[in-house]
C-alpha cells in the first residue's frame, strides 16, 4: 500500500507542486505516506476552503441573537425561552451522482451529526435538490435514488423531513446537487464546542467501527468529474441510520452529564479532520494510538484509518474522572467506545500504529500555512432588461397557466414528500406544501420555528449578484409569509471549478449580493458549506448559492398557510412592473432563457415583509403566499389547488401587458387572503406598502380576467401529474 | 389506566406517543427499556413506531426477541391491554401476539400521508369513543404496512370480529384506491380474541392536536385514559 512519497504521489492526492513544496518546508523532510494523506485532505478545497475563504469573510455573521456564527460545527441562534436553534446545510453532491442512494443518505447523516454534536436534538430536516433534465434517462435514476436515500435515512432516525426544493436543468445532468439541512434545539447555555482542552485528557472514539469506505472522499469532492466517475464508487460511504439514531440518543444522554470537554463528529476526512481541528482549535497537541481504533476489517494501515470516512463516528475529549460514566452510556446503546489517545502539550498530531510513529505533524502550520488563494475573477456579462411588450404572448393566460403549473420546475412535489416522514415527533404544524415555510413547534411550548430553503439558479447564472441577493431575500420572504421573524441563514455555495475566472467571478458576485441582503434584512449567515468543482467533463453547473433560512414564531397557532379559504379578498402586496426576463413564462412558454433577472429592492423588501408579518401576527390574514417562480397567476393557482377553492380574478392595470403582469417575476411581493380587502389596503397605504385587490375567493373554478375559466380540479390534476407519470409510468 | 411505553433501540415515535397519552390522561407514561422485564403496575403497554434494530432483519423480528417481550406476553395473558402502532404492530405480529404479517407496501415505496380508517366495531376499549362505521383520519408513515394473512386466518379474523380498522375513503367506502399500502381486505388494524391487544399501522398519536392538523386520533387516547 505505502508507496514512495514524491511530487507525483502528491499530485495524485490532489496537492499542487507549490502545495507539496510547502509540505516539505513544514516537515523539514519528506513526509511519510500517512502524513502526505493528512496534508492532502486537510488542504483539499473541501476542508480548507482555500479558494472561497477570502470571499466568505464578506458575509455578515453577527446579530444580537447569534450565539455562534461560522467556524463551529453548525450555527447557533437564540430563539427565546432559554433555547437555541442549531442549524447548518451541507452538500453531498459528488457522492450522490456516483451512488445516489448512499450519497444522499450519508449527506443526511453527516449534517445530523454536525447538529447533535453541539448538544442539540435534531427536530427537522430539509433538502435542496437540483437535478438534470427529466428527458435525460440518467436523471430518473438519480432522482429515485436520492429521494429513497433521504427518506431511508431521515425516516429511520426519526427526524421529520419538513421542507426543501427541487429544480431541474440540463446544467445538472452530470452533477446533481444534494444539499441537506438539519435544525436542532438545545438549551442555549448547554452548547457543546469542539476546541479540545486539558493536557492528558482522554480522546475517545464512539459510534461505528472504521472500515475502508470513503477513503479520500474529501479529495474526490474537490475535483471535477471525468467520464470515469463511475469508477469512484468505492469512495462513497455507506450509511447506517440505525447506528446514527443510537448515537444521537447516547450523545444526548452523555451531554446531560458534565463528562464532555469537547466533541466533534467525524465527517469529511474522518479521524484526520476531527482530531486536527479539535486539537488545533484548542491550541493543544494530540496523540492517537491507532491500534485502539475499533476496526471493521483487518489489515488496515494507519493511512487508511486516518482517511477513512466511515459514517456514524464521533470523537470526544472527556474529563478523565468521567470516563466510566460515558462508557456505561455507550455500552447501554451497544455502541463502540474506545479511548484512542490523549491530549499533549506538544502542539503536534502524533499517530502511532503497531509500535511505529506513522505521522508527526506540527498542528499550527498545518492550519496557518494552509493554502489560501485569491483566484482571478471575471464578471458575468449582464443580460439586458427585456421589454415585455416586445415579447409576443402567443398562447394566452389560460394555456400558459396550464403549462406552467404542470412543468417540472413548478409542478407538485407530492410524490417526493410522500416518501419522507414529515410528522414524526408530533410537532409539525405546517407540513411540506402547506405553507411557504415549514413550521415546527417546540415540544411542550407554544413557540415554533419556521424553516425554508431557497435559491433560483437561473437568476444566479444570469446575474450572480442579483441572484445571490434574491436567494437570501426569498428565504426571508418565505419565513415572513408564515408569520415568522427571520433570524439567520445557513448557506450552501455550489459552484463550478474555481480555477476558472468566470466561475470565481460568479462566486464573488453571489457573495456580494448575499451580503447586501443579509445586511439590509438583519439576516446574518451563521453556518455554511462550500462545494466547488461541480463540473463534469468541463461543463459547470448553474451557480447555486442555496440558502437555508430559520425564523421564529412566539405562538405556533399564529402561523398561516397558503391554502386559500373561500369568500375572502385576495390582496397583492408589493410593486408589480411585469419583469419577464429569466421568468419561467419566458422559458416554458416563449422558449427563451435570456434577459436580466428581476432585481431586489432591499428597502422595499423589508417594508413589505414587515407589514405582512405584523398583519399576520395581528390576526387579519387567513392565508399568505409569496409570489416567486411563475408570478402572480401561478401563485394564486397554487393557493387554490392547496384548498380546492376557486377565485375570480380582477383585471390588471392597462399599462402592463397581461402576460407580463400575471407571469412576471418582480420580487418582494406577497398574496394575502383577508376578510376585508378595502380595510387591508388602507392599512397598507398607511404603511406606504403598494397593495391592490387582485381576486375574490370562492366556488370551484379559477376565473381569469380574459374570461377563461379553469376548474381547480383540472388545475390540481395538471399540477399533480408530472412526478408520478415520470417516475412510475414506466 | 396506567400506561407504559416500551423502547427498543431504533424506536422513534415514543415522544409522539407519550404526548398523546399524557394529553388524555394527565399523567406521563412510564418509559420501559427493552431489557427490563418488569411491567407490574401497568394497565396498558404501548409499543410505538420506529425502526427497532434498524429493521435490518424483517421489521420487528429482532425486537420480538428482546427480554421485555416475555413480560409483554405475560401481561397480555393476564388480560392486560397492549397497543402496538406501526413498528409496534410489526413487533406484535413477529412476537406471535397477533396473526399475519406486514409486507412491503404494494408501491414498494415508503408512504407518508394521511389516510382514513373505518371503525369496524366500537364496543372495545380502544374504539369506544368512535362510532361503528365512522371514519377518522390518521397519519401513515411506513414502508412495510401491507397486511397479509392466509385466507383461513382472515376468515377467522372476520368471523370473530377481530378486524379493528380498515383503510377507507373519508366517506367510509372501502376501495382499492383508499387502500394505499395494498393490505389484504384493506385491514389496517386487528385485535386479539379478548379485544385487549390492538395492532395498527397508521399513527393516531400524530393527530391529537388541531394545531398539528387535526385531533381525529384523540378519542382513542381519551378512551384508554378513561378506562
Amino acid at each position: 500500500m505505502a508507496r514512495e512519497v514524491n511530487q507525483q504521489l502528491a499530485r495524485e492526492f490532489g496537492l499542487s507542486a507549490e502545495e507539496y513544496g510547502r509540505v516539505l518546508e513544514i516537515m523539514g523532510r519528506t513526509p511519510s505516506f500517512t502524513e502526505l494523506g493528512i496534508f492532502s485532505v486537510m488542504w483539499s478545497e473541501h476542508c480548507s476552503y482555500k479558494s472561497s475563504r477570502v470571499w466568505l469573510k464578506q458575509l455578515p455573521t453577527k446579530a444580537p441573537w447569534v450565539i455562534h456564527g461560522p467556524g463551529e460545527n453548525a450555527g447557533v441562534v437564540d430563539i427565546g425561552d432559554g433555547l437555541a436553534a442549531v442549524f447548518k446545510m451541507e452538500s453531498h453532491n459528488h457522492p450522490s451522482f456516483i451512488e445516489p442512494y448512499q450519497g444522499a443518505a450519508t449527506g443526511v447523516g453527516g449534517i445530523l451529526r454536525d447538529v447533535f454534536t453541539m448538544g442539540a436534538r435534531p427536530v427537522a430536516n430539509l433538502n435542496a435538490l437540483r437535478f438534470g433534465r427529466p428527458e435525460n434517462p440518467r436523471t430518473k435514476r438519480v432522482v429515485d435514488g436520492v429521494v429513497r436515500g433521504i427518506g431511508g435515512y431521515g425516516n429511520c432516525v426519526g427526524v421529520p423531513t419538513v421542507g426543501g426544493e427541487i429544480n431541474f436543468h440540463r446544467a445538472y445532468d452530470g452533477n446533481p446537487l444534494v444539499n441537506a439541512m438539519t435544525v436542532g434545539i438545545a438549551s442555549k447555555d448547554r452548547i457543546f464546542l469542539s476546541a479540545a482542552a486539558g493536557i492528558g485528557n482522554p480522546v475517545v472514539y464512539v459510534g461505528s467501527k472504521t472500515g475502508r469506505d470513503g477513503i479520500h472522499g474529501a479529495t474526490m469532492a474537490s475535483a471535477e468529474f471525468g467520464a470515469d466517475s463511475e469508477e469512484k464508487r468505492p469512495t462513497v460511504q455507506v450509511g447506517d441510520p440505525f447506528t446514527e439514531k443510537l448515537l444521537i440518543e447516547a450523545c444526548l444522554e452523555l451531554m446531560a452529564t458534565d463528562a464532555i470537554v469537547a466533541i466533534q463528529d467525524m465527517g469529511a476526512a474522518g479521524l484526520t479532520s476531527s482530531s486536527v481541528e479539535m486539537a488545533g482549535k484548542g491550541g493543544v497537541g494530540i496523540e492517537l494510538d491507532i491500534d485502539q481504533v475499533p476496526a471493521r476489517e483487518t489489515g488496515m494501515s494507519a493511512y487508511e484509518f486516518m482517511l477513512s470516512e466511515s459514517q456514524e463516528r464521533m470523537l470526544m475529549v472527556l474529563r478523565p474522572d468521567r470516563e466510566d460514566v460515558a462508557r456505561a452510556i455507550f455500552e447501554k446503546w451497544d455502541l463502540d467506545f474506545a479511548v484512542i489517545g490523549h491530549l499533549t502539550d506538544t502542539g503536534r498530531i502524533t499517530v502511532k500504529h503497531q509500535g511505529r510513529i506513522e505521522a508527526d505533524i506540527p498542528l499550527a502550520p498545518l492550519a496557518d500555512q494552509a493554502p489560501l488563494y485569491h483566484r482571478p475573477t471575471a464578471e458575468t456579462p449582464k443580460g439586458e432588461k427585456l421589454n415585455p411588450a416586445r415579447i409576443e404572448d402567443r398562447v394566452g393566460l389560460t394555456r400558459a397557466l396550464q403549462t406552467l403549473i404542470a412543468c417540472p420546475d413548478l409542478c407538485s412535489r407530492r410524490w417526493v414528500w410522500d416518501q419522507y416522514d414529515s410528522s414524526v415527533g408530533g410537532q409539525t404544524v405546517k407540513r411540506p406544501g402547506a405553507a411557504d415555510a415549514a413550521v415546527v413547534k417546540l415540544e411542550g411550548l407554544k413557540r415554533a420555528i419556521a424553516l425554508t430553503t431557497d435559491c433560483t439558479p437561473r437568476y444566479c447564472a444570469a446575474d450572480p449578484e442579483a441572484g445571490g441577493m434574491q436567494a437570501v431575500a426569498e428565504a426571508w420572504r418565505n419565513l415572513t409569509a408564515v408569520g415568522a421573524r427571520p433570524l439567520a441563514i445557513t448557506d450552501n455555495m455550489n459552484f463550478g471549478n474555481p480555477e476558472k475566472p468566470e466561475i470565481m467571478g460568479q462566486f464573488a458576485a453571489a457573495i456580494r449580493g448575499m451580503a447586501a441582503a443579509c445586511e439590509a434584512l438583519d439576516f446574518p449567515v451563521v453556518s455554511g458549506n462550500v462545494s466547488l468543482y461541480n463540473e463534469t467533463e468541463g461543463r459547470g453547473i448553474l451557480p447555486t448559492p442555496a440558502i437555508g433560512g430559520l425564523g421564529v414564531l412566539e405562538d405556533a397557532a399564529q402561523a398561516v398557510g397558503l391554502a386559500l379559504p373561500p369568500w375572502l379578498d385576495l390582496v397583492l402586496l408589493g410593486t408589480t412592473k411585469g419583469w419577464i426576463g429569466q421568468s419561467l413564462w419566458l422559458r416554458e412558454i416563449a422558449g427563451r432563457e435570456d434577459g436580466a433577472p428581476p432585481p431586489v429592492d432591499l428597502a422595499a423588501e423589508r417594508a413589505v415583509g414587515d407589514f405582512v408579518r405584523n398583519q399576520i401576527l395581528a390576526g387579519t390574514v387567513r392565508a399568505c403566499h409569496d409570489v416567486s417562480d411563475g408570478g402572480v397567476l401561478v401563485a394564486i393557482a397554487e393557493m387554490c389547488i392547496a384548498s380546492g377553492v376557486g377565485a375570480r380574478l380582477a383585471t390588471h392595470p392597462r399599462d402592463i401587458p397581461g402576460h407580463a403582469f400575471w407571469f412576471g417575476e418582480d420580487q418582494g411581493r406577497y398574496l394575502v387572503a383577508v376578510p376585508d380587502g378595502a380595510a387591508f389596503i388602507r392599512a397598507a397605504e398607511v404603511a406606504s406598502v403598494p397593495a391592490m385587490r387582485i381576486a375574490t375567493s370562492g366556488g370551484q373554478d379559477l376565473t381569469l380576467p380574459d374570461g377563461g375559466t379553469i376548474s381547480v380540479k383540472a388545475l390540481r390534476d395538471a399540477h399533480e401529474r408530472f412526478f408520478p407519470a415520470w417516475m412510475e409510468g414506466g | 389506566m396506567k400506561a407504559g411505553i416500551v423502547i427498543f433501540p431504533g424506536i422513534n415515535r415514543e415522544r409522539d406517543m407519550a404526548i398523546a397519552l399524557a394529553q388524555s390522561s394527565g399523567e406521563a407514561p412510564r418509559m420501559v427499556w427493552h431489557k427490563e422485564t418488569d411491567l407490574s403496575g401497568l394497565d396498558l403497554v404501548v409499543i410505538p413506531g420506529g425502526f427497532s434494530f434498524g429493521d435490518y432483519l424483517r421489521c420487528g423480528a429482532m425486537a420480538a426477541r428482546s427480554p421485555v417481550m416475555q413480560a409483554v406476553h405475560d401481561h397480555a395473558a393476564r388480560g392486560g391491554y397492549v397497543l402496538g402502532v406501526c413498528n409496534g404492530f410489526q413487533i406484535l405480529v413477529e412476537a406471535g401476539l397477533l396473526p399475519g404479517a406486514l409486507l412491503r407496501n404494494a408501491s414498494l415505496r415508503f408512504l407518508s400521508m394521511d389516510c382514513h380508517l373505518r371503525v369496524e366495531r366500537s364496543d372495545t376499549v380502544f374504539a369506544s369513543r368512535y362510532q361503528r362505521n365512522q371514519t377518522f383520519r390518521a397519519v401513515m408513515a411506513h414502508g412495510d404496512g401491507n397486511y397479509f394473512a392466509d385466507d383461513a386466518t382472515l376468515d377467522r379474523l372476520e368471523g370473530e370480529g377481530l378486524v379493528a380498522f380498515r383503510y377507507a375513503t373519508p366517506q367510509g367506502e372501502v376501495t382499492p384506491e383508499a387502500n394505499l399500502n395494498g393490505s389484504v381486505r384493506s385491514i389496517a388494524g386487528i385485535y386479539t380474541p379478548n379485544l385487549r391487544v390492538l395492532g395498527l399501522m397508521p399513527h393516531p398519536e400524530d393527530l391529537v392536536d388541531p394545531l398539528m392538523g387535526g385531533a381525529d386520533g384523540k378519542p382513542l387516547f381519551d378512551a384508554l385514559a378513561a378506562a
